[in-house]
């Protein structure tokens, strides 16, 4: 599988809003406890839909929780 | 281990066990004989009956304990699942397309039988390593 360069600061930004958990914001955005794990790290990308909801459970713009290299 | 992969490693190990204790007894029974001769018709049923009935015991006893929100399929498995069902099938038509090719040169209904088993075995094998790869691997939308 190839490797994904978007990277992301759901890690940070769950300490940074009360040492979220990963199964509390897989519960706010409404998937498993699994997935939020694959999400960060890197090991899945998540729809559209779901990395707004993540930007919204942090009430933070999509690109403060992706980023993605402007050039090679 | 996400609930869906562990449906998928079941399906992968119930599958390759059920398809090799029928080859085993088909090959025992055949012993020196010609395979068409072989009563093998009651045998491959009773595998694949057994092997439906193992997967869904099993997925019932791995599901017990289970969170609800663990437990359902969320966007990451619906998408994997996909990828994983997409791989699967094309070896189901190859199955049966070799199957329908035999049937229509009157070859022996044994082979006919046993091309389209094998596409069923290769089609649940290879779509459960799809999703398992998934899940281990990585999977990218994106």
């Amino acid at each position: 599988m190839k490797p994904t360069r978007v990277t992301n600061s759901i890690r940070t930004l769950r300490f940074a809003h009360g040492e979220m958990t990963q199964a509390d914001l897989a519960e706010r955005i409404g998937v498993t406890r699994q997935t939020v794990i694959a999400i960060e790290q890197g090991k899945y990308s998540p729809s559209l839909e779901v990395a707004f909801q993540i930007a919204h459970v942090f009430g933070v713009p999509l690109d403060d929780v992706f980023q993605y290299p402007a050039s090679e | 281990m996400a609930h869906q992969e562990k449906r998928a490693w079941i399906m992968l190990v119930v599958t390759v066990v059920a398809y090799t204790a029928y080859i085993v007894v088909v090959l025992r029974r055949a012993n020196g004989t010609p395979l068409t001769e072989v009563a093998y018709a009651a045998v491959l049923i009773a595998s694949i009956v057994l092997a439906i009935a193992a997967n869904i015991v099993l997925d019932i006893a791995t599901s017990l304990g289970t969170p609800r929100s663990e437990y359902k399929a969320d966007a990451r498995d619906k998408e994997i699942a996909r990828i994983g069902d997409l791989t699967g099938q094309s070896f189901l038509v190859i199955g049966a397309l070799v199957g329908m090719g035999l049937a229509m040169l009157d070859a022996d209904s044994f082979w006919v039988a046993n091309v389209i088993y094998l596409g069923f075995v290769l089609s649940a094998v290879l779509g459960s390593a799809t999703k398992i790869a998934g899940y281990r691997g990585g999977f990218q939308t994106w």
